[in-house]
């Protein structure tokens, strides 16, 4: 049977580059959730900023190629070893990405306004001291500034600019970033959104969110339709069991 | 990287205008096959810049495609046109090289396909 992510033991690695944890596997258990959404909304170019081990893109092309064989993707990481290390775990599985290496999107956001359909991102979202945020190496992946933020404010106006029309954004967050606070910019910028996931570990409450633009009536109304009683139900319940649990 | 991207990539370095193609300086091409699609060439044909595609495929060893595209209306019937567009925008791979740009210079490294386009401290 074809796996619908990537497999864990062809994703390649390096000292220097964030290996898939579980912030990885929520924001692809939120693609594999939407799965069904993605294929019909039909994307022609989906893309992640900060692909680091490339598991996630890798995942994502391979839960949408069977339905949807011919979508481009686009990969980018400021991390010129990530990047490396993005395509090694590509070509393991078979597929490919254009794969830039690139601070965010910086050299794309002109020329690839408007054409993104999927965005993905697992953003660096811990809490940090501001001197730690970008820099050279492993620690970019995860180093956030303060409330965590710093990389993804600086993000969002460029996603805003890359989203097509129909576009979606799939976000990992913590709670620790406020993501209450995340939704309300994005509302701003006309954006609604929702909860994908919601995991608690040991140490990080996640967040996956996905948002969509609001004059996009056709996600407006699948966004809604989806998230059905049983939907809520289910994860209300799963909610607090895990509590119970801990 | 192939053409696809290359039609995307700006030099971000403050103040340069000139930004828009990179030049490219090929060191290794190799070309990989891709399934012919013909509605995605269509819908890309609007967005991409001619005689940028058309230079970077020269620079790549393919000098295969027209000077200018062929109207709207003629490239859906010019099936032979679509077939070139396709080879030079989708199956060419730069793998080794540099994006230079036009304004200052600079080269951005292309290595193992990955164009490496961070910019330096003094370059924000």
């Amino acid at each position: 049977m074809k796996s619908r992510t990537a497999d864990i033991h062809l994703v390649s690695s390096h000292r220097e580059v964030y290996e898939p944890c579980d912030d990885s596997f929520a924001l692809v258990d939120a693609l594999l959730a939407d799965q069904t959404n993605l294929i019909n909304h039909n994307p022609k170019l989906c893309m992640e900023i900060g692909s680091g081990s490339g598991y996630v893109i890798t995942s994502l092309i391979l839960l949408l190629k069977e339905s949807l064989p011919n979508v481009h993707y686009l990969a980018t990481d400021t991390n010129p070893i990530a990047a490396r290390v993005t395509n090694e775990t590509l070509q393991a599985h078979g597929v490919s990405a254009e794969v830039v290496c690139t601070d965010i999107a910086s050299c794309l956001e002109e020329r690839l306004s408007g054409l993104v359909d999927v965005m993905v991102m697992n953003p660096p979202y811990v809490p940090t001291p501001e001197y730690e945020v970008g820099v050279e190496g492993i620690a970019s992946a995860w180093a956030g500034g303060e409330n965590g933020r710093s990389v993804i404010d600086r993000v969002l106006p460029v996603v805003d600019r890359l989203l097509s029309e129909r576009g979606w954004f799939y976000l990992v967050t913590l709670t620790s970033n406020y993501p209450s606070e995340i939704c309300l910019v994005m509302r701003e910028r006309g954006y609604a959104s929702r909860i994908v996931v919601q995991r608690s570990t040991e140490e990080e409450n996640l967040i996956v969110l996905k948002f969509w633009r609001d004059e996009d009536e056709e996600s407006v109304v699948k966004e809604t339709a989806s998230v059905s009683f049983l939907t809520q139900f289910s994860r209300s319940l799963s909610s607090f069991v895990e509590k119970q649990w801990r | 990287m192939r053409l696809i991207v290359h039609n995307m990539l700006t030099c971000n370095i403050k103040g340069v205008i000139n930004k828009f193609p990179l030049r490219i300086e090929a060191e290794k091409v190799i070309k990989k096959e891709v399934d012919f699609n013909p509605d995605f060439l269509r819908h890309m044909l609007a967005k991409i810049e001619w005689k940028a595609l058309v230079d970077g495929a020269r620079s790549m060893g393919y000098t295969e495609l027209p000077d200018h595209a062929p109207d709207t209306e003629r490239v859906e019937s010019d099936e032979s046109f679509l077939k070139k567009f396709h080879h030079a925008l989708l199956e060419l791979h730069l793998e080794e090289g540099s994006l230079v740009c036009q304004e200052t210079g600079r080269k951005f490294p292309v290595d193992k396909g990955v164009p490496n386009m961070v910019l330096r401290e003094d370059e924000v």
